[in-house]
């Protein structure tokens, strides 16, 4: 087991990890494969009431006249109510944040009152016994509309000719500019300028479970449990407090098991909060569940861009400058609390990241539009970023006819220019990205797939390979959301306990959605305190008995969540030891814990098994000298300080085959070389890294929410809107460099967006390589059969 | 409640007798009136799979069968084939190999893999594909899933052979 207080990373020692670097399962897997996890609509209450909500036929439309009358005498119906009513007891919200400068958006009610601003909007809410008669009352709700004029698509937005909301001058929710200098002076002395414009489909989460609340309010308290599909529930608990007039200790929010999240769970949506408020104003528990159409109405959505980005290159293939103007639609509000600008801002700060040029320029627009709202979902803005990035290298490597491993070797930021500032602005403290490209040569066999491509094209077979390098934010410091005045904490605890039995139990505010976060804190703990997995259990996902802490959002669960576990690990096994020393009369310097056991450091022979060092602390404290308390708990917190993020990179390929008769692309293979800093579970690791890809993938090929022009949603339902099956999607094949972050002793960097990040940019090289020949070429994700054959002209 | 029909059925090995609606999902009665909270409803409209459980020796849409359809029938779900034993050896591989991480899908998707090693035959790896493409798993990027109901129908084959 680890017993060392040195970094795990620590040069020159060859420290025992433990469990830290070891495949094994999750403990808390067993109770969902028997179909016995506590999924919130899992969860049965006394007077629990259901709630539905009435929403905007309409993309824009004033609410004339709603009348409640036949809903009222439904079988079941406990109330209905408007969104005045429930304003008396919801404050409504403006979702800017302050290192946004210049960030504007309206005022949020949890039920519009006057106008519906896009299709689903909620604005009148039933409660009855059941969800069967809230929706059959719902659907006897009158409404008189007056429609409004539509903006649905981002140029016109942009234009402002029509003003969505009147109180603004435009339709401009936030703009950033970003200039280096040098800019124009770069693409004069450049040999060769590329220009592409991409468009980047409106996808979202599809998360299997839909969103999920059940509020609890006790009017004898005056206190308020939600149990809640949430990311971040110290977040959610900070917001029902001052939203409804609740004091915050009388708040306790309850994530338990999450049927997925990928960002679309860490938001505040307006039916959650009328749910909360339902249950305040019925004084008895309330439940709303998202079914799969409003999922596909009123979860964030995601994306929609039109990216324009030039480069300035020499003809050896240096690249010169980077130059970006990106446009981006997020529907009528901003998002609440983290805002629908950082997606855009992540765009700017993270295109052309991987490359050495020193000269950066940007434009980047965000614009509000009468259709749903979008923010943040798994890998914001990277996906984005990488794959303009990606696309243009590509294409000034096939005009400098260079290859396009060799082009990338060319302009990486080298592995020894470390800690590098980006002309973004951005820091890096260390990151691999020629160790990277090589081990993903080698892995794919870069040079016979490249013959083999050549042969296959003879015989009229088209097959493309793509690369994409990237950069990832990770384990975020206050500067993501802290700092501009979002409630938001970047800091996570842990709290360790020994058990009487010998038993370590980890509390932790960082939750778990799937990923294994409660595994691999199990393992981080175990190491550090120096007991065996199976004496670990984890607790995470409730404000009532948890540190303070974020949540799981950013990739930085492990990174900051396990940070604070081995911390409070390492104290808590100072502790044991004191009470050892003080049991056993040996100085605590000579003992350590060992397989359960209390050690001699130098002859590990056995002294005292945990189980006794607690029964005697706990039992029978009377035997210890009487100046003496034991302290078998201890909590320890980590902030990530050092940098504002903590980067990793990577770099996927793509193989495909692209039939030039039907546009259909076969995914025949896909890498990826992460260095995520210290893998605590590779399992894990590669299992989170292949999910994401294929979400990455779905971008480039399947999903996207079409809108009519008139703001509706065409595609609202699963089966129309496409996701990524087993049977379309190929082997994945993972590796890893490790370079452990020298920020914290655990040296983890997140893992959970890398897939998502880069695999949309990789596809559609690979796709792009496949029709090189054709002399084709596609720019607008997903890259349907459609979009194919008419970039092949044949249709 | 009016028009109630008394419908009988078998569920995980026990009679249950109830009036149910004409319009309630086979899910929603196995959820809401027996409790049985391992069949998900993920999308209502058959294309998930989250729902899916066993009538009469098929795998079924729990949300496209209505419960009074399944008068007279026997009715397998989740927990039923978890306590029987009989889904434990996917169980357990799915475990060894990570085959899973929200969980939410794992039920239904379990019962599809079931239905496919019950078969007996030998299978590639595109043909798993092929027979779980019905199953949405929205975390896992299937690969842990396809490895671990190969193994299971490996193990199974060399057991029938011995």
């Amino acid at each position: 087991m680890a017993k060392a207080e040195l970094p795990l990373h620590a040069p020159g020692t060859q420290l025992d990890k433990g469990y830290i670097g070891q495949s094994v399962p999750r403990p808390n897997a067993q109770r969902l494969l028997q179909g016995r996890g506590a999924f919130t609509d899992d969860l049965r209450f006394p007077r629990l009431a259901h709630a539905a909500f009435f929403r905007s036929p309409y993309a824009h439309a004033k609410i004339k006249k709603l009348d409640f009358s036949k809903a009222l005498k439904s079988e079941g119906v406990i109330g209905v109510f408007d969104g005045r009513a429930v304003a008396e007891y919801c404050k409504p919200w403006v979702a800017v944040l302050a290192h946004l400068k210049g960030i504007k958006s309206p005022e949020q009610h949890a039920l519009a009152i006057e106008r519906a601003c896009s299709q689903g909007e909620p604005v009148a809410a039933v409660v009855a016994e059941s969800r069967t008669q809230a929706e059959d009352a719902v659907g006897l709700i009158e409404a008189e509309w007056e429609e409004l004029p539509v903006v649905v698509d981002m140029e016109e937005a942009l234009k402002g000719r029509t003003v969505i909301h009147p109180q603004f001058e435009d339709n401009i929710c936030f703009r950033r500019e970003h200039d280096t200098g040098g800019v124009n002076e770069a693409f004069e002395q450049a040999d060769v300028v590329v220009e592409e414009t991409f468009h980047f489909g409106r996808h979202t989460g599809v998360c299997l479970e839909g969103r999920a609340i059940l509020a609890d309010y006790n009017a004898a308290e005056h206190s308020l449990t939600v149990y809640h599909a949430t990311q971040a529930p110290h977040m959610m608990q900070d917001i029902f407090s001052r939203h409804l007039g609740i004091p915050e200790a009388n708040v306790r929010v309850i994530a338990k098991d999450i049927g997925g999240a990928f960002g679309i769970k860490v938001h505040v949506y307006p039916d959650e909060m009328a749910t909360a408020a339902l249950s305040v104003m019925l004084r008895r528990p309330v439940k709303f569940i998202a079914d799969r159409l409003e999922s596909f109405l009123s979860d964030i959505h995601a994306r929609e861009h039109r990216a324009k980005v030039r480069i300035a290159c020499t003809k050896e293939g240096q690249i010169l400058a980077f130059d970006l103007d990106d446009l981006t639609a997020i529907g009528p509000y901003s998002v609440y609390p983290r805002t629908s600008g950082i997606e855009g801002n992540q765009v700017v700060n993270l295109t052309g990241g991987p490359y050495k040029h020193q000269k950066y320029r940007a434009k980047m627009n965000v614009v509000f539009t009468n259709k749903n709202v979008t923010c943040q979902y798994r890998a914001v803005g990277h996906p984005i970023a990488v794959a303009l990035t990606e696309g243009i290298v590509d294409l000034a490597a096939q005009r400098l006819g260079m290859d396009p491993a060799d082009f990338r070797k060319l302009n990486l930021i080298a592995d020894d220019a470390y800690p590098y500032t980006f002309p973004s602005g951005i820091k890096f403290e260390q990151l691999s990205h020629h160790k990277a490209l090589d081990l993903l040569l080698r892995t794919m066999k870069y040079s016979a797939l490249r013959e083999e491509q050549a042969e296959l094209r003879k015989k009229k077979i088209y097959r493309g390979i793509g690369l994409a390098a990237m950069i990832e934010v990770t384990n975020p410091s206050p500067a993501f959301y802290g700092v501009g005045g979002a409630r938001i904490s970047a800091q996570d605890g842990a709290t360790l306990r020994l058990e009487p039995t010998g038993m370590v139990t980890v509390l932790c505010s960082v939750t778990e959605q799937g990923q294994g976060t409660e595994a691999i804190f199990a393992q981080i703990a175990a190491s550090a305190v120096g007991v065996s997995l199976e004496k670990i259990r984890v607790i995470t996902g409730d404000t009532g008995v948890t540190p303070y802490g974020g949540g799981t959002w950013a990739s930085r669960g492990a990174g900051i969540g396990g940070e604070a576990v081995l911390l409070a690990g390492r104290a808590l096994r100072a502790n044991i030891l004191e009470v050892a020393s003080q049991i056993l009369k040996i100085e605590k310097a000579e003992l350590d814990i060992l397989n359960n056991e209390v050690v001699k450091k130098l002859t590990l022979e056995s002294k005292m098994p945990l189980a006794e060092l607690g029964r005697v602390a706990y039992f029978r404290p009377d035997t210890l000298p009487v100046d003496y308390q034991s302290e078998l708990t201890v909590t320890r917190h980590y902030t990530p300080r050092q940098y504002g993020f903590t980067f990793t990179n990577g770099i996927q390929a793509s193989h495909v085959e692209v039939d030039a008769d039907t546009g259909f692309v076969k995914l025949l293979k896909h890498w990826c070389v992460e260095d995520s800093g210290t893998v605590i579970n590779p399992m894990l690791v590669d299992e989170q890294i292949r999910g994401g890809i294929v979400q990455g993938i779905g971008a480039a090929l399947f999903e996207e929410c079409l809108y009519g022009p008139d703001g509706q949603l065409l595609n609202g339902n699963m089966a129309d809107y496409l996701v990524p099956m087993s049977g379309e999607m190929p082997d994945i094949v993972c590796a890893h460099i490790e370079t452990p972050t020298r920020q914290s002793q655990l040296g983890a960097k997140g893992v959970g967006e890398a897939g998502t990040a880069g695999a949309p940019g990789a596809v559609m090289n690979a796709v792009n390589d496949a029709l090189a020949p054709l002399g084709a070429r596609v720019t607008a994700m997903p890259f349907t059969p459609e979009r194919i054959l008419k970039a092949l002209g044949k249709v | 409640m009016e028009h109630a029909v008394e419908t009988t059925l078998t569920v995980n090995g026990k009679q249950v007798r109830r009036r149910i609606e004409p319009r309630m999902h086979l899910v929603d009665f196995l959820r809401e009136e027996l409790g049985l909270t391992g069949s998900h409803i993920g999308c209502e409209h058959g294309v998930c799979g989250a729902c899916t459980v066993r009538v009469n020796g098929q795998i079924v849409r729990g949300c496209l069968m209505l419960a009074v359809q399944a008068d007279g029938c026997t009715v397998e779900t989740i927990e039923g084939l978890s306590d029987s034993k009989e889904l434990a050896a996917l169980q357990k591989a799915f475990h060894e190999k990570n085959a899973l991480q929200c969980g939410f899908c794992t039920p239904g998707m379990l019962m599809a893999a079931q239905d496919l090693v019950s078969h007996g035959k030998k299978v590639s790896r595109d043909e798993i594909r092929a027979h779980i493409s019905g199953n949405y798993c929205r975390c896992t990027g299937y690969q842990a899933i396809v490895d671990a109901i190969e193994e299971v129908i490996q193990t199974e084959a060399v057991r029938g052979q011995g």
